[in-house]
Formats: C-alpha cells, structure tokens, sequence
C-alpha cells in the first residue's frame, strides 16, 4: 500500500529529477571549485604570494602592486565558485544563468592566473591592455556581420573581406601612405560586399555559399598574389606600409588602470569605440535603422508599409563589406605593419561567434569580442610564464565556454527573424 | 459626389487562372462593404490590386472620381488606402510604436527617431477609436485581437480613409469579433469608409450596409442585409443550395481509442500550460474542445500528435503508450492531424500540391518501392483528391505557396482524410473556408465519426462546437474545466465557462475530483 507519506517523498525525487536542468550547471560548478580545491592548491605552498602588478610606465599616478596569498585567493575563488553552484542548485538563477556561466568562467581564468604567476608577478594591466587591443579585429568583424545580418543577409564572408581589406591597406598603404590604405580596404569591402548583395540578393544564391565563394577567392587571390609579387625583394616595397603609432588620449589615458587599458593605442581601437557607439544608435534610434531592422525581421511586413526592401538589404551588405575591410586593415596597418599570408587566421569566423554571442547587438558584440581578445591575451601571458599547462588547451577555455552558452543549455540567444532568406517580392 | 473608391473592369490573370475577371466595385463614402465569396474566388487578389501588391492585367482605380495608378504600397498609402492583411504583417520583436511607425516614422533633425510624439499619436487615436492599445507593449505579447488593432492604428496613423481587411475575423473570438464590429462603426461614423472581407454569413449580416459577392473572380451579384438572408448569400457564393446546418445522426461508441491521463505540458520559459489533463476518447465520437484561443488548446494538440514532450503524464493510442514517441510513430498508428497553423505546421509552401499530398505516405507504397518515389502514382493520387476535394487550383504541379488561404486547408484536409485512420485531431479545421467548403468538411468528419474514427476537434468557433461534438470539453487556463454532453448545455452556458465563469451545477464535480487528487 501506498502511503500519503511515501507518495510525498516520491513527489519530492520526481521534483528534483524533474529539475535536473537546474541541477547540472549547479553540479558543475561544485566540481569547477573542487578542481581548483583539490589540484590547483595541491602544489602551492602556504606563504606563497602573487604579485599582480598595475602600473604601466607613463601614468601620472603610480598606485601599489597587488601582493597576496596563493592560496588564500585560491580558497577564495573555489569558495565562491561552491557558493554559486549551491545557490545554482537550491534556488536557481533563472534567467541570471548565463551570465552566472560566464563568471565562473571569467573565476577559473582568474584561478590559473593567479596559480600561474605564484613566486612571481604578471602585469596585470598589460595583460588587459592587450586584450583590448586584441579584440579589434573580432568586434569590427561582429559589427560588420550585425550590419548584413540585421537586414536579413547571412554574411559569412567577413573572413574574405577582411584579409582582402588586409592585402588592399597594406600594399596601398605602401604607396600612397596609411590613410590612404585604409580608404583601399573599405573601398575593397565594400566591393566584395556589393558581390555578396549583387548574388544574394538579386541572383538568390544561398547566402552560404555566396559568403563561402567570397572567401575562398580572397584568401586564394591574396595568397597568390603575396606569393607570386610580394615575396619578390625587389618588390618590397610595396609591403612596408607600416602602421598606426599609439596615441595616449590625454586626461583619459592618465586615468591609473584604466587609462593604459583602454585610452592609449592606435586608430584602430579608438574606431572600434566609436563604431560600438556609432551603430548602437543608428540602430536602435534612428530612421534608417528601425527600416533596417524591420527588413530582417519582417520584410513583407516592411515593403507593405513602403520600405524599399532590396535597397536597404544592397545598403545593408556594402556597408557591412565597408566595415569588415576596414576591420581588416587593422592586421597590416595597425598591428604588423606589412601583409602576411593568411594574417587573418579565422577572426572573421570568431566574428561571426562574437556576434551571435553578443546577441546581435554592437555592444554585445564589443563584450564578446573582449572575451575572445582576452583569451588571446592569456596565451601569449601564459606562455610567457612558461606555465605547465599547454597554452593551446588553456585557450580553448572561452571557447568552449561560448560553444557552451550558443547551444543553448541556458537561454537561446535570437537572431532576427528572416536572416539569411531571400525575399521575393510577389508583384507579377 | 463621386464615390470614395472606383474599381472598372479589373483584371488579373496568373499562369493558368483567372483570378480577376473585369471587375466592377464600387465603394461610398462612410459605408461598410462586405466582399463575400467562396475559396479562391479572388477577393485577396482584388485587394492587393488596389494596395498595388500586385500589378492588374486590365482595369483602372478611380479615388473621388479621379483616375489614379497605384502600382506600389507607398502609391496605395499617399491616396488614403491601407489594408489589413489576411496574415498580419506585425514584427514581434518591435514594440507597437515601432510597428506603427515604421515607413512613416517620425523624426527629430538627424533622422533620430521621435518616439514619444508617435506614441502620443498612437495614445490619442487609440483613445477616439475605443482601441486599448498600449504604444509601449511588445507586440508579440499581445493577443491575437489586440495584435489586429495594431494593423487598425497603422492605417489610421497614415490617414487612410479606405480601409481594407482581409478576413479579420478569422483569428478573432466571439468577443473579440464583438469588439471589432464597434471598432468598425466608429469608424464609419468618422468618415472612414471600410471593404470588408469574410467568409461568416452572420457577420456579414450584423455589420454590412452593403454586399458584394464574387465568384471565379467575377462579380455574380450585389445585396444589402435587408434584403439578403444568410441561405440566400450562400446560395450566392457557391452557386448552389447549402445546408448551413450539418445534420448528424447520434453515433454509437465504441473501444477507447485515445487515453490522455494527468498530461502536463510546460512551455519554453517552463510555464505549465497544459495543467493536468485526463480524458477519454472512443471510436464513434466527436469530443469538441472549446475554449478561448491561447488557453492550452495549442499545446495539448501538440502534445497529442508528438510536436511537443509533455513534461509528464501519459497518452495511449489504441493501447500504446506515445506520450515520448515521434510524430511519424503516432501517424503510423491511425492518428491524423489537421494543425491550427496550416502554413507553418500544415504544409510545405515551396512544394507542389501533389507533393504535400504524400507529405506522410510517401515512403509506403504505392508511392514509394523503397527507395525511389513513384512519380506516377504520386500524381495519380493528387489528380483524383485535387477532383474529389474541389482544390481549385491550375494543376497539382502548381506550388503550394500560390493557392488561395482556403484552398491550402483543403490540401491538408484531402491528405489526412485520404488514408485509413483511427482517430483525428482536428485544430480549426474550417478556418478561413467559405460556408461551401465548412459544409463539406463538417459532414466528411461526421462520416469519419460514423465510420468509428474518433475525433477530437478543437476549435474557437463555438458554432461550429455545438454543431459537430458529442462531448463538448472547456480548456480554461490549461485546464480541462469540465466535459458535458454536447445536448445538456447552451452556447450562452459554454460562454460563461469559458471566460473561467465555473457553472454552479459542476462547482461540486469539480471540488470532489480535486479532493481525490489531494488523496491519492
Ligand atoms: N501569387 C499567385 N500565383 C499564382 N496564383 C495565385 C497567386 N495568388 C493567388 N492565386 C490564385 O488566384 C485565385 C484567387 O486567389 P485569392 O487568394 O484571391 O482567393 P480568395 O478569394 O482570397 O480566397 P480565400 O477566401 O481562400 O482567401 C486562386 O485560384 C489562387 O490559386
Ligand atoms: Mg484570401
């Protein structure tokens, strides 16, 4: 016979299996706290300390280095991380989930960090400065596909139009001077963009496929040509464009921390900041981008109410090949200085993952962009460390946690709606 | 004067049909017209003619006696005509202001957006039109009813004096519909003029000054309520007598064929949407779910045909338990499904009629031997239900996407009725159909029903419930309120229990069974 009170308790096991979603990211993070408990303390000796250092030469203001404890900050982050997966599991965060994922993320980082640089002392602000500069190429990228995919158009071409941007500024860069290569590539972008409306848009080629064909012809004409003209000695002077020299904001890059972390680089990053904040309000603000967003949403909807569909979505691509050249002239103009084959090595694609990540918003795009430059970051640290973990490994970390967070264990982030489907306007 | 509106000799061919054919309407200042017509008679085409969607082959449009082309939306806009269209043209993901605005935005200098003076427009219309529209809300929040006085506030917000709507009604409930129908007068009463679209012979009753009704896409005739009666319109429309009531023998029951026991089923943001639900459904009956749109009914049918995991409970066809099976498993066992969103769960747009026709056979014979389709008996089988069904349509290679909204239900209808079945989930099965076609389906799932398939209609028509069910169930906030016979209650009790009224006879019924529950 069953009881009232047996049938309570199996309630009760249904209910907690039943919640079993809940249950896993919380369990997950107990085992993220053991694992720095158990294997990351193990090899720390008790007065260890940890040096994370601030300063960077030219601040007005000096202040003091972080000293403290290995283990003691250990113990902290496994302590927090424990304290998080308890809450995961008793209450729940909700909808608070990912970016709870993301913290503990961002804490296990912090955890090898400070593990790493034991006995010895990293430069805490160049390590950020880095990042930022890093994240460049990957929110510009970001950007430019929130361009295209906003109106509906799926480009996944930036990769192209980037290393070409790369090609067209440094050699034009060469000849007629930095500026003017950075004309060439947005002009070259823009090119390749009109190529990606002309066949998506009017020829309806899956916009796969044409984004993949833009692609493989950049990187293919670019290495041929780098090849055959700029491997040449005598013709080395066409690669030599050099780039951009930092400029120090003054006030701002005076701010202690925050100043050489975010107000003292080149072109490149000062255009990022305003291409975040140029786009997030002509997006969410203006005329032009509530037309342009209600084409990638709804453009039957739009065109019954007068929106010129194809216009926009023409717009839409050149100015998304516009950014993602110029996006990629920051690989020769503003960090090596010449072109090198494939110098792009995937970004535009991690572009595409920061875009989705940032939930197709400028400033989304700009967070996940400084996640992945982070990541970049922490290798060339680490491996300055000559820590013992595989720098390769540790790199994966926010990647796997973005792969993670993209499939949707927690929340789905939404694209808009009628990205990456032609329209066909009916009138016959 | 003038009349407000002229259409003269409209004609529109597209490959292989006549859709318009030299049409003349014409439409007064201030006066409401209905457009009646069956199937593919062609009142949309008509409609996006004169809201330049699409080019006329032949004809002229005259707006207060003056000749004008209208050859894109915009064109439409700027003479004082806006429609409402038969699938809503709304983006969910803007909020009613943006949607308003949109095309017609109004500005700061700098092309910034002036949301708040738009908002206050949209206040103000919202207030001298009755309309209860909040600017702010997000439109995919809003119900369906709401979701159509948007459309309403985008027309009004560009001064249109000439109103379209496509079909308003068919996504609407009975208050809604209500509601509506004052919208309407109001605006009449303000100088608007309004062509109204339906194919409900009551509404056309309640509402129109005046009758226009098309067949074939010619205009077969012109009426006021007065003088016509809903017999008559019909006769009209289809061009024979029809039985506006279904007649229906009672049926006798036979073995259980579905068993729903204590079903839950939790949304996306893990809201319980189906809230215990148990019932049973025998060959030989009709069980009619009623209840207003968005109470549970939606996802219960996708539980049952294995769309949506229930989060818990059970469901058995015919002694198997299916509450975790495939869609195809639950085909396979005899169970049809006639789904609430025909293009997004019905059918195939961008395939052919004969296409969709196979759409769950395809892989049995004769239509497959394996691995390769059977072309001919593929084609065989759409000419004989295209004919036996009446899809009007050019030919079954013509691509779904192109027939007219009822002629797509009919596809869906012809395929699931087409092979042998033992039960049938039927969601608004006649929505959107002229008084023709519902004739013909209510009495071919009453046959169904004869035959010992059991039925489970749901439905939002409370009309159409009464007429068809032997049970009649209440879904009311994800529940099953109560389950009557079809004969111990009136459409006015039905009406209060769906607006969660609990009648007193039940009120005991109702505690006692969620006595049990707390017991067991
Ligand atoms: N884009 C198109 N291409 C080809 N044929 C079409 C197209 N649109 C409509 N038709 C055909 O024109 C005829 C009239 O269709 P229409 O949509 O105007 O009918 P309707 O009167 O609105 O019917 P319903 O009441 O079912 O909505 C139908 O036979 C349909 O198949
Ligand atoms: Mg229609």
């Amino acid at each position: 016979m069953e009881t009232p009170m047996q049938n309570e308790k199996i309630k009760i096991i249904l209910n907690y299996l039943s919640n079993y979603r809940q249950h896993i990211p919380g369990v997950f993070f107990i085992l993220v706290a053991l694992f720095i408990k158990l294997v990351l303390t193990k090899s720390i000796e008790p007065e260890a300390l940890t040096t994370f250092s601030t300063n960077i030469n030219h601040t007005a203001i000096q202040i003091p280095n972080w000293v403290f404890n290995t283990r003691f900050a250990l113990d902290l982050i496994a302590g927090l991380c424990a304290g998080l997966g308890l809450y995961q599991i008793i209450r729940g965060f909700k909808k608070g989930i990912s970016s709870i994922i993301g913290a503990i993320g961002g804490l296990v980082v912090l955890g090898f960090l400070v593990w790493g640089a034991s006995g010895t002392s990293i430069s805490f602000t160049g390590m950020l400065a880095v990042m930022v500069i890093r994240s460049v190429p990957i929110t510009i990228g970001a950007l430019a596909g929130i361009l295209s995919e906003r109106a509906g158009i799926v480009n996944i071409a930036i990769e192209g139009m980037m290393i070409a941007g790369a090609f067209a500024g440094a050699v034009i860069g060469s000849i007629l001077g930095l500026w003017a290569g950075i004309l060439a590539a947005i002009l070259i972008g823009a090119l390749l963009g009109l190529v990606h409306a002309v066949l998506s848009i009017k020829y309806k080629v899956d916009q796969i496929i044409s984004g993949t064909m833009i692609n493989i012809f950049s990187t293919g004409l670019t290495s041929y040509l780098f090849i055959k003209f700029l491997q040449d000695s005598q013709n080395q002077w066409l690669n030599e464009s050099g780039f951009f020299k930092p400029y120090a904001i003054p006030l701002l890059s005076k701010i202690p921390v925050i100043g050489p972390i975010f107000f003292d680089h080149n072109l490149f990053i000062y255009a990022m900041y305003f291409l975040v904040i140029l786009l997030s309000i002509a997006l969410f603000k203006t005329k032009w981008g509530l037309r342009h967003r209600s084409v990638g949403e709804h453009p039957k909807a739009a065109d019954t109410l007068g929106v010129n569909v194809f216009r926009t979505r023409y717009l839409a691509c050149v100015l998304s090949g516009m950014v993602a050249g110029f996006g990629g002239a920051y690989f020769s103009l503003g960090s090596v200085g010449r072109f090198e084959q494939t110098m792009t090595a995937g970004r535009g694609f991690i572009a595409l993952a920061a875009m989705i990540f940032g939930n197709w918003n400028p400033l989304g795009a700009l967070q996940a962009g400084m996640l992945f430059g982070f990541a970049e970051s922490l290798t060339t640290k680490l491996s300055l460390l000559q820590f013992p973990i595989p720098a390769e490994v540790l790199l994966m970390l926010p990647y796997i946690i973005t792969m993670v967070v993209l499939a949707g264990v927690v929340g789905r982030s939404r694209g808009p709606a009628a990205d990456g489907i032609p329209y066909e306007k009916e009138s016959l | 004067m003038p009349p407000i509106l002229e259409l003269k000799g409209i004609t529109k061919r597209f490959p292989g049909v006549l859709a318009n054919d030299h049409i003349d309407i014409k439409l007064e200042k201030g006066e409401i017209l209905a457009l009646l017509g069956e199937n593919g008679a062609g009142k949309t085409t008509l409609m996006n003619i004169l809201y330049g969607l699409y080019k006329p082959d032949e004809g002229e449009i005259f707006i207060n006696g003056a000749k004008v082309e209208i050859s894109s939306p915009i064109d439409a806009i700027r003479s004082g005509i806006g429609m409402v269209h038969q699938h809503f043209m709304l983006i969910p993901v803007f909020t009613v202001t943006e949607n308003v605005m949109l095309g017609e935005e109004y500005t700061r200098p700098g092309g910034f957006l002036d949301r708040n003076k738009a908002a206050d427009r949209i206040r103000e219309l919202s207030e001298t039109y009755k309309l209860n529209v909040n600017p702010d809300d997000l439109v995919e929040n809003l119900p369906v009813g709401l979701q159509q006085r948007v459309e309403i506030i985008k027309l009004l917000f560009r001064n249109a004096d000439i109103l379209i709507m496509d079909e308003p009604t068919a996504v609407l409930t009975p208050q809604e519909v209500d509601e509506l129908f004052n919208i309407l007068k109001k605006l009449v009463e303000k100088g608007k003029s309004i062509i109204f679209i339906t194919h409900k012979l009551r509404e056309v009753m309640e509402c129109a000054d005046r009758i226009e009704v098309i067949r074939s896409g010619k205009v077969v005739g012109a009426t006021t309520p007065a003088e016509a009666s809903p017999e008559k319109l019909a006769t009209m429309m289809v061009g024979r007598e029809v039985d506006l009531i279904t007649d229906k023998k009672p049926g006798d029951l036979r073995e259980t064929v579905l068993t729903v026991d204590k079903l839950c089923v939790r949304d996306f943001h893990s809201h319980v949407v189906v809230d215990d639900v148990t019932f049973e459904l025998h060959g030989g009956e009709i069980l009619g779910i009623a209840g207003v749109q968005g109470n549970g009914q939606t996802e219960l049918v996708r539980a049952l045909t294995g769309l949506k995991t229930p989060f818990s409970g059970k469901i058995i066809i015919s002694e198997k338990d299916v509450s975790r099976s495939s869609p195809r498993r639950i085909t396979e066992l005899g169970s049809a499904h006639i789904p609430e969103d025909r293009q997004k769960d019905g059918l195939i747009l961008a395939s052919s009629i004969a296409e969709n026709l196979v759409l769950n056979t395809y892989f049995h014979r004769p239509f497959s031997n394996g691995i390769i389709l059977e072309r001919l008996a593929i084609d065989e089988n759409a000419n004989e239900l295209v004919r036996k069904f009446d899809i009007r349509t050019p030919g079954i290679k013509t691509l779904v996407h192109s027939l007219s909204g009822g002629n797509q239900q009919k596809v869906i209808i012809a395929r699931e009725f087409s092979r042998p079945i033992k039960l049938l989930i039927a969601s608004q099965p006649t929505r959107g159909l002229d008084v023709g076609s519902i004739e013909y389906i209510h009495s071919r799932i009453i046959e169904k029903r004869d035959e010992g398939c059991a039925v489970l209609l749901v439905s939002t028509e409370l009309d159409e419930i009464m007429q068809l069910s032997d049970r009649i169930a209440v879904m009311f906030r994800g529940k099953i309120i109560t389950i009557v016979k079809a004969n111990a209650v009136t459409k006015e009790e039905l009406g209060l229990i769906m607006a969660g009224v609990t009648p007193t006879i039940n009120k005991k019924k109702i505690e006692n069974t969620q006595a049990r529950e707390i017991i067991t």
